[in-house]
């Protein structure tokens, strides 16, 4: 992981006046709308259905993608953020953010669904079944994660756009929200390999 | 950056749905089987009076953006309604009923009222 603001602000030390905002700059990217609801349209009718294999899809690869995402923001691009001059990340930040607003809560949404309606199906959720300590010890991690999610990241997300469609962005502020944004991704990411081991160890038996 | 002195909104929101989600776990940890709902019941109602707690000292702050704060209230509530009505269809379709329906049911509630507050509250701050 990375610390975003522990390199000094060198727009404001140089002298070198902030990149403007960008007031066309949208909080929700609208086009990629409708891929979320096809989406959720899926992740409804495979509850309804009940079949294994679209929750065991929809679950797995949506939580693949869930940590692959959390770990890359945490341990890739928070670091690679640190070395960039404050333009360049206040740039990147701009592209970055607004796909996230709508990637990590589907992503979030469709893995847990489909997660539970799968330990149904499967049996994984009744009290009963043998690895049930290493089912409430996901549920654990899972209530951690989602704390730290909807508490600190989404926040963070969304008020660093409002923040970049200022025509005079702060970017003391983009970097505290965006310190936070890569830290809360990147604990997140570390709790994933904990989800990771106990879903292994679940199917190993 | 000059800091304002602010209600402590963020932690009293993690603080109220780490409560409905460790109630949640209780419930999730027994089934199918019948459990006392007391412990669940008991962390709602905490969640729920942190929830109160929270909006009450928010209320009080004065010269904050109120007019960002309900705009991007507004469609985030938009948008946790959603999730949480996805959530609450799970628990039909598995047929969930009584006590623990009605108490999962309300920790929705939380849920969908105060993740919009903390996202709200996070834009306006910086406004």
């Amino acid at each position: 992981m990375t610390d975003v603001v522990a390199e000094p602000l060198r727009t404001g030390e140089s002298g070198r006046e902030a990149p403007a905002g960008r007031a066309d700059l949208q909080i929700v990217p609208t086009r990629a709308l409708p891929a979320v609801g096809v989406v959720f349209a899926l992740l409804v009718w495979a509850i309804a259905a009940n079949k294994l294999w679209p929750l065991m899809f929809l679950h797995v690869a949506f939580g693949a993608a869930w940590t692959v995402v959390d770990l890359f923001l945490g341990f890739i691009i928070g670091p690679i953020m640190r070395r960039l001059p404050v333009p360049a990340r206040i740039e990147l930040t701009m592209n970055l953010m607004p796909k996230t607003v709508l990637l990590m809560p589907t992503l979030v949404t469709v893995t847990l669904a489909a997660g539970w309606q799968l330990g149904t199906v499967m049996g994984t959720v009744d009290s009963a079944y043998f690895h049930h300590g290493w089912i409430v010890a996901s549920y654990i991690v899972v209530a951690c994660m989602a704390v730290i999610a909807l508490g600190l990241l989404s926040p963070a997300n969304i008020a660093v756009l409002f923040e970049l469609k200022k025509p005079h962005p702060n970017p003391a502020v983009i970097q505290k929200l965006m310190k936070r944004f890569i830290y809360a991704a990147g604990f997140t990411g570390a709790l994933q390999l904990g989800i990771l081991v106990i879903m292994t160890r679940i199917r190993v038996g | 950056m000059s800091e304002r002195a602010l209600p402590p909104v963020t932690a009293l929101g993690m603080a109220s749905l780490a409560l409905i989600l460790a109630g949640g776990i209780y419930l999730a940890a027994h089934l199918p089987r019948q459990v006392p709902l007391a412990p669940a019941v008991v962390l709602l109602i905490a969640s729920a009076l942190v929830l109160a707690i929270n909006l009450v000292l928010l209320a009080r702050v004065r010269d904050f953006a109120w007019g960002t704060f309900f705009t991007v209230g507004k469609w985030a509530l938009l948008a946790y309604v959603i999730t949480a009505g996805l959530i609450e269809y799970a628990f039909l379709r598995d047929g969930l009923s009584g006590g623990p329906l009605v108490v999962l049911t309300l920790s929705i509630v939380v849920y969908a009222v105060h993740v919009p507050v903390l996202i709200a509250f996070t834009v306006a701050r910086y406004a």
